[in-house]
């Protein structure tokens, strides 16, 4: 009998479509690189792949800080970060990143934090208290959805503008849809920018007559409403917010656009990362193809959390066949265990029929996880990926983050 | 006795549907099933699961989801769904009676509004113009606890709902917001108070909190056996429980993508520690006889490799366990849901129903 050829992955591999590989190195290393945006749904591992990001760029020499949201708490204490301050604090590195020249700095959002500065910074001390203590800003700056994705933003292009570092890794927030990091920060200045909210300050702005019935017989339904359902104090509250923020309106939406726009600068690259999952590789797609529509520069696909075998040469069906060979030579018959499956009591070689009906699942996922890129691939044929392999813990030091920084070298 | 302690946990899988049929189910009694987790743990899919898991026994359940997601309809593989029940499945029987059937609605805060000012104001037309000159966004985008208010005034109404004396619905499950925002969204009493103190929004809240409150409800969280999503729901069941007034009725962990464990105990240790006899595997390869095609030296490096192999999966199954380990210590029922890895279907979704009926979550 002969060797069977390696791998053994049947007629697929003859169709086989490659993505051109990702060349990670070489863009952390193009200094013309300023903005790496790590995006995609949520449960992916894009906190982590930007911390490994921007720990292989600093021990390659880049002074780098990461921003990162909402990270595991064991992530984040691999990079020294041990709460929400809002501030990039430097990471301590091995020699081998000071030889090199490089930094990594690392940050945590603090979403409630950023817009409150803003505030802070946009109008008089009065005001600001004025508008800090308002129930309707203190729900807008917690939990509207969109405030997290235009703070991410907001902070990015401060950290833009810093100019302290040559390279800024972010993460996006974790949201179902990676679409949302671009979507949310339009829809916050929408709606601060919105018609209702031009209605409210209307009255206080010398507009012209004719406008100003329209606006007073909705505003008159409005109260009415309003009035019923909740009560007249609420629109007061509404009222005096609006009056109060109202100069900052403008700004918001300025602020939004020159970020979008720096995101579509040549010097921004966006990764796209998934796990080998009908979910996620859906949204990366239509990620993919919101960023060739909206001109964003797309770098790649980082497909996270590959299977791959080390024994990839002894196929799925021929391990299986091994397995069920050495169970049933042997006297006593098998028994089945909690989850259904067969174990290897029994068998003369119970290691070996484990090791072989492991080896046979892993071969299977491969498989699929293989079939699941490769659809990817025929849909958007010129995105260069790499892949990088499933981590059988979750990252929880330096060591770990580099690990993984090593197999973006790919092979 | 509920808590579980091992990622065995309370698997009931060797029971046959007939034995479990005279049994009662963990959550008798619960008629709001509010499920939660954090994102990418299968919040969507355990909550159409575990409808179709409840619709097993007859009768008529409610899906409904809140996020505007139309998370369900993807699932069911249906149109977009509208702020309507519609029918999207017909469940499988379960303990010798005929399956019951799953109804879907999509909730918006916006749709809910209009509805809530027809049906106590008579006010619909109001409400319609008011949506086109944006007021509505804008209130239920702005005031603190009113969007919220309204969905789960939405999922307390359909608990409630009585056609001829009856309930209109068995049971109610609700794809509700991630971990990190339920307690939020179920406290609706106490955020809407800081923005109503009085009046009927006050009253509907009120309303609202007396269900959400009561043993009708149970809040179950869906996680994964991995450090963050743990982490938060021990967070959010802390945080349910410390909740004013004797907190809120915390319901089931639902483990989901569990793998099963191929090794033993001592296998496990020894596969993690590295210390696994490479030169017996390389025998059981040669029984099988896999040296006659890669040859001796062949058969050894691939007896290595499949060791290399069992450590990762130890690896794996030993900080699974861990994080088990560590969800056991909340002292709720936990159920376990395969992995499945062909893609989520109707066929996944029965699987998984039938794994929450045969382990009393159903």
């Amino acid at each position: 009998m002969q060797a069977e050829p390696a791998p053994a992955e049947g007629q697929l591999g003859e169709l086989e479509v490659r993505p051109p590989l990702l060349e990670v190195d070489r863009l952390l290393d193009d200094p013309r690189t300023r903005i790496i945006v790590c995006c995609g749904s949520g449960g992916v591992g894009k906190t982590t792949m930007a911390a490994a990001l921007g720990l292989r760029a600093a021990e390659r020499g880049r002074h780098v800080v990461v921003l990162t949201v909402d990270p595991a708490r064991r992530l984040a204490q691999s990079m020294g970060l041990s709460s929400l301050d809002n501030t990039p604090r430097p990471v301590p590195l091995p020699d081998a990143a000071e030889q090199a020249g490089g930094s990594l700095h690392a940050m945590m959002l603090d979403m409630k934090r950023t817009f409150d500065e803003i505030v802070e910074a946009h109008s008089d001390p009065d005001r600001a208290a004025q508008i800090l203590a308002n129930p309707f800003y203190q729900s807008l700056s917690s939990s509207f959805a969109g405030t997290q994705e235009y703070m991410a933003m907001e902070k990015l292009g401060q950290l833009r503008r810093a100019d302290e570092w040559d390279l800024i890794v972010v993460d996006t927030p974790p949201s179902r849809s990676a679409l949302d990091f671009l979507d949310a920060p339009q829809r916050l200045s929408r709606f601060l920018d919105g018609r209702l909210i031009r209605l409210l300050t209307a009255p206080t702005r010398a507009g012209g007559r004719a406008y100003l019935k329209v606006v007073n017989a909705g505003i008159g339904m409005f109260t009415s409403v309003v009035t019923k359902v909740i009560g007249a104090q609420v629109l007061r509250d509404v009222q005096t917010f609006v009056a109060a923020f109202e100069t900052m309106f403008g700004g918001f939406r300025e602020r939004a656009e020159d970020t979008y726009k720096l995101l579509q600068t040549p010097g921004t690259a966006f990764l796209v990362i998934a796990t080998p999952e009908p979910d996620a590789l859906r949204e990366a797609s239509y990620f993919v193809e919101r960023l060739s529509q909206d001109r964003m520069p797309l770098a790649g696909l980082i497909l996270n959390r590959v299977h791959r075998s080390p024994a990839a040469h002894l196929s799925a069906a021929r391990s299986l066949a091994a397995a069920e060979a050495l169970q049933s030579s042997a006297s006593t018959p098998t028994m089945r265990n909690d989850s259904g499956g067969d174990t290897a009591a029994g068998t003369l070689h119970p290691l070996a029929v484990t090791a072989l009906r492991l080896h046979a699942e892993r071969m299977q996922l491969a498989a699929n996880e293989r079939r699941l890129a490769q659809r990817f691939t025929t849909a958007h044929p010129g995105v260069p990926a790499v892949r990088i392999p499933a981590q059988p813990e979750d990252v929880h030091d330096l060591t770990g983050l580099r690990t993984i920084g090593e197999s973006f070298a790919g092979r | 006795m509920r808590a579980s302690g091992s990622v065995q946990g309370r698997a009931r899988g060797g029971d046959s549907l007939l034995s479990v049929s005279a049994r009662d189910t963990d959550w008798e009694g619960v008629r709001l099933h509010v499920i939660t987790g954090k994102g990418g743990t299968g919040k969507t899919t355990v909550a159409a699961a575990l409808a179709l898991a409840l619709a097993s026994a007859g009768g008529k359940v409610l899906l409904m989801e809140v996020e505007g997601r139309q998370g369900i309809a993807q699932l069911f593989d249906c149109p977009p769904l509208p702020y309507e029940e519609r029918r999207v499945a017909v469940a499988p029987g379960a303990r010798g009676r005929a399956g019951g059937e799953v109804y879907a609605l999509a909730a918006d805060p916006e749709s809910a509004l209009i509805e809530y000012l027809e049906m106590f104001y008579n006010l619909r037309h109001a409400g319609r113009a008011l949506t086109r000159l944006g007021v509505v966004d804008f209130a239920t985008t702005i005031a603190p606890g009113l969007r919220d208010v309204l969905l789960t005034g939405k999922a307390a109404e359909a608990t409630r709902r009585r056609v001829n004396g009856r309930p209109m619905y068995d049971a109610v499950v609700m794809d509700a917001p991630p971990t990190g925002r339920i307690s939020r969204f179920l406290n609706v009493a106490t955020e809407v108070s800081g923005l109503a103190r009085m009046g009927p929004i006050r009253g509907h809240a009120d309303t609202v909190q007396s269900v959400i409150r009561s043993p009708q409800t149970a809040v179950h969280f869906v996680t994964v056996l991995e450090e963050m999503p743990v982490q938060e729901t021990l967070d959010g069941i802390a945080e349910l429980r410390g909740l004013a007034e004797g907190g809120l009725q915390v319901g089931g962990i639902m483990i989901n993508m569990v793998r099963p464990v191929a090794l033993t105990d001592d296998q496990l240790a020894a596969a993690a520690a590295g210390t696994l006899d490479v030169h017996e595997i390389a025998l059981g390869l040669k029984a099988a006889g896999i040296e006659d095609s890669f040859g001796r030296a062949g058969n050894l490096d691939l007896a290595g490799s499949l060791s290399a192999e069992l450590t990762e999966h130890a690896i794996e199954a030993l900080a699974q366990r861990e994080q088990a380990g560590r969800l056991a210590e909340a002292g709720q029922p936990s159920y376990q849901l395969p992995l499945v890895t062909d893609g989520m279907d109707l066929a996944g979704l029965y699987r998984l129903a039938t794994a929450l009926v045969e382990q009393g979550a159903a």
